[in-house]
């Protein structure tokens, strides 16, 4: 199944993140969007207004994101391709949705256009520091899928893939933008609409008396069904059973739980996606994403200038984490350089995926700008004596 | 009516295998269901387009024993949950059933906007006037004097008069009924299934277990006793009039029904209006 | 509000079913048939409550009010017409002898 012809806007543009990404969403069949305003994300849905009666879709601004986050659900299960945006105070605000979503395994897109926290922070200016709740937020034990673009081609590519995966996967997925590369301005080339590839919905084929809403096929996931078609299921927040139906006890969330967690990590390397730099034979790896990647790229080729060998893994699915990648790695490299505008969140993976086999060096910074290549390069050559 | 058939009418809306039901005896929550059962026969949709929406509580467990796309969402959001599933599908009937404290305490700002937006839910509230779930905690229903686990001295805060609420916010069709008055709900049920915009009922009922016992009102019979000796209907009442104090009088009936163009009818006439030919309508 | 003519004077009469074991004993039922068709049994059900049981059976006038209330959904009643020659209809005392479920 690819695009619509329809609602793709097909050609090169000079386009910021924040409008690629919308596009994006139209592109991969988004025809649902609930958002509430707010700074660095508001144009994202702006767009959608603009755009939605003329793709065939719905938007509506809600009032407060406990409801764009939940909307977003009841539209799925009515069919549609759903996403909602927002940013620091709202994502906070879109935890328990997340969690729904994920124990409902209602596919969803999220999109967070990181600026500085905690609370109101810096509004207008950068930071990547909800890595951890993009994970963790949420209570209990779930799985999320995560990407995180570094410019706006990707936060068009990555939309796409995000509601593929959704869909693939049953389940949650958080697009991490920053502000940065949400207002970063450059081209983006749309490609035609019969080279995106989309995954349909997994809809059953079976007869209602036959449909199990939960039960799983072999990869762990169960098929879908639309409100409205006769199946007359039970959808529900509570530990169900293959039926939807509550069973509160230990073996059933035992069985649920492990499930829900299975799916994606047993499918871990199938989603995992990162760009590499010189790493073939790097001894002082940089880890980066996002924007910061792009500084962390510009420090690793001023240290190859010295001679240093330096090389850069940029994870574009930043959840699950690509630790099979890092444990390569530690075997062999020197050091970890983890570049990244919080004070030190997705360190601890790197730190726990290498396992004390190379050292672990964190830069951290608290956001608003990213950092200075020369400071980078300084680290680096500490790294390399 | 035909041969006898050793079926209760309210069987076809159940998942008779989760039978028995959580609820306590005496609680009203069934017998509002088997209104919600007579109003859906009498109203002959079919159910496959039925779509039935609750949130966290005693009465939002409805959602689990009913035989329709049934959806047990989150702690107050029943309503924005239905209101993404009516845009999305806006052939189907969505029908909110939740409580008190879900749509009217943490669900609140949901509701008064649904109803400004006047989207086209028919949402059913259950008014224990208290927090059944979590044992008996003071709700923004609870009269003032009342005593809750959480109120141990007395309420002391002004109750919302729901049907107001939802009046001045924008509801298009709003009624008060006791669980004593089956035959009226189920009546209001059916009105309001067939109306466009968004509707609410609002039904008093006995919460047996904890209401009414930490009360001392007796058990679910003497309440509903009491609802009948006490209910004046007076249908077309002004909403401003309709406070409920502490076992006081309970002014029942139909006070709003009245025509004003949906969500949906507004949004795709604003659409057609400034886009005309380029409105591309809703592509599901 | 339901008919109160007698049974003799209509073109039907009332059959009450009543599924014993779902009943929790609140008493609506009792209480609210206009005719009394109905009192609390002796008898325990499974989970221990006292469902109704028939002491006016006659009386009945298939008016559903007892379905309408009980919140256990273990009572209704239906109308049967009379000049129908409807097949043996189970009885509300089999059903309910049955644990009132076919
Ligand atoms: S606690 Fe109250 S509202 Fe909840 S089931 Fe029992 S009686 Fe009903
Ligand atoms: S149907 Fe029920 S309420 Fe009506 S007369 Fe018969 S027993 Fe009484
Ligand atoms: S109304 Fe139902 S639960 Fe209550 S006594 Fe009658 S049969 Fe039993």
């Amino acid at each position: 199944m690819t695009a619509d012809p329809k609602t793709v806007l097909t050609g090169p543009h000079f386009m910021d993140g924040n409008h690629a990404a919308c596009e994006g969403a139209i592109a991969a069949g988004a025809n649902f969007a609930a958002g509430y305003p707010i700074t660095p994300s508001t144009e994202i849905v702006e767009r959608f207004a603009m755009r939605a009666p003329l793709v065939g879709a719905t938007f509506l601004q809600m009032e407060d994101e406990l409801a764009s986050s939940i909307a977003i659900l009841g539209a799925a299960w009515g069919g549609a391709k759903a996403f909602t945006v927002t940013s620091g105070p709202g994502f906070s605000l879109m935890m328990e949705h997340i969690g729904y979503a994920a124990m409902t395994e209602t596919p969803s897109v999220f999109v967070n256009v990181q600026r500085g926290g905690p609370s109101t922070g810096l509004p207008t200016l950068p930071a990547q520091g909800d890595m951890m709740q993009a994970r963790w937020g949420s209570h209990g034990d779930y799985e999320i899928i995560a990407l995180s673009p570094s410019s706006p081609q990707e936060c068009f590519d990555l939309m796409v893939d995000a509601f593929n995966f959704a869909e693939q996967y049953r389940n949650p997925v958080i697009v991490l933008m920053d502000e940065s590369v949400g207002h970063m301005t450059e081209k983006v080339v749309i490609p035609a609409a019969s080279q995106i590839e989309l995954f349909p919905h997994r809809y059953t084929r079976r007869a209602a008396a036959d449909y199990l809403p939960f039960q799983p096929w072999p990869d762990g996931i169960p098929e879908f069904a639309r409100a409205g078609d006769g199946y007359r299921f039970h959808v529900t927040g509570l530990t169900h059973n293959e039926h939807g139906y509550p069973a509160i006890n230990a073996p059933q969330q035992q069985e649920l739980v492990g499930r829900l967690v299975g799916k994606i990590r047993n499918h871990a390397e199938a989603i995992a996606r990162a760009e590499e730099c010189r790493l073939e034979d790097a001894q002082i790896v940089l880890v980066a994403y996002g924007i910061t990647s792009r500084v962390a790229l510009r420090a690793m080729q001023m240290a190859r200038e010295e001679r240093i060998p330096a090389g850069l893994l940029r994870p574009i699915v930043v959840w699950p984490f690509p630790e099979k990648r890092i444990r390569e790695l530690a075997a062999r490299a020197r050091a970890f350089i983890v570049v990244e505008m919080n004070y030190g969140q997705m360190v601890r993976e790197v730190e726990r995926a290498a396992a004390g086999r190379c050292k672990t060096i964190l830069m951290p910074h608290a956001g608003g700008a990213v950092h200075r290549p020369e400071a980078i390069l300084d680290i680096i050559r500490e790294a390399a004596q | 009516m035909s041969a006898p058939t050793a079926m209760n009418p309210v069987e076809p809306l159940l998942r008779s295998e989760r039978m028995p039901h959580i609820w306590c005896p005496g609680c009203g929550i069934g017998t509002t269901v088997n209104c919600f059962a007579r109003a859906l026969e009498r109203s002959k949709l079919p159910l496959d387009r039925v779509a039935l929406v609750s949130g966290i509580g005693c009465t939002g467990r409805v959602a689990g024993y009913v035989h329709l796309d049934s959806f047990h969402t989150t702690h107050g959001r029943a309503i924005p949950f239905a209101t993404g599933l009516k845009l999305a599908r806006p052939e189907m009937t969505v029908v909110v059933y939740s409580g008190d404290g879900d749509l009217i305490a943490i669900g609140g700002n949901h509701f008064i906007h649904a109803a400004r937006r006047n989207v086209d839910l028919k949402v059913i509230c259950v008014n224990n006037f208290i927090y059944g779930m979590t044992g008996g905690q003071v709700a923004p229903t609870t009269p003032l004097g009342a005593t809750a686990t959480t109120a141990p001295y007395g309420a002391f805060e002004r109750p919302f008069n729901l049907p107001f609420l939802a009046e001045s916010s924008g509801a298009v069709y709003v009624a008060r009924w006791t669980a004593y008055h089956v035959q009226h709900i189920a009546h209001a049920m059916a009105e309001a299934l067939q109306k466009k915009g968004f509707c609410f009922i609002e039904i008093l009922a006995p919460c047996p277990t904890l209401y009414q016992r930490r009360n001392r009102l007796g058990d679910g019979l003497e309440t509903m006793r009491y609802y009948k000796q006490h209910s004046v209907i007076r249908n077309g009442a002004s909403t401003r009039d309709l406070d409920l104090g502490f076992q006081s009088e309970i002014t029942v009936g139909k006070f709003v029904d009245i025509e004003r163009p949906t969500l949906q009818q507004t949004m795709e006439a604003a659409y057609r209006q400034a886009l005309q030919q380029r409105y591309a309508g809703w592509r599901a | 509000m339901p008919p109160t003519a007698t049974p003799a004077a209509r073109k039907f009469r009332g059959e009450v079913f009543i599924h014993a074991d779902r009943c929790k004993g609140c008493g609506f039922c009792i209480e609210f048939c206009p005719p009394q068709v109905l009192a609390a049994a002796e008898t325990y059900n499974r989970h221990g409550y006292h469902p109704p049981r028939l002491v006016n059976e006659a009386g009945c006038t298939g008016c559903d009010l007892c379905g309408l209330y009980c919140p256990d959904f273990a009572i209704y009643g239906v109308r049967v017409p009379l000049a129908a020659a409807a097949p043996k209809p189970e009885t509300s005392r089999e059903l309910a002898e049955a644990g009132g479920r076919r």
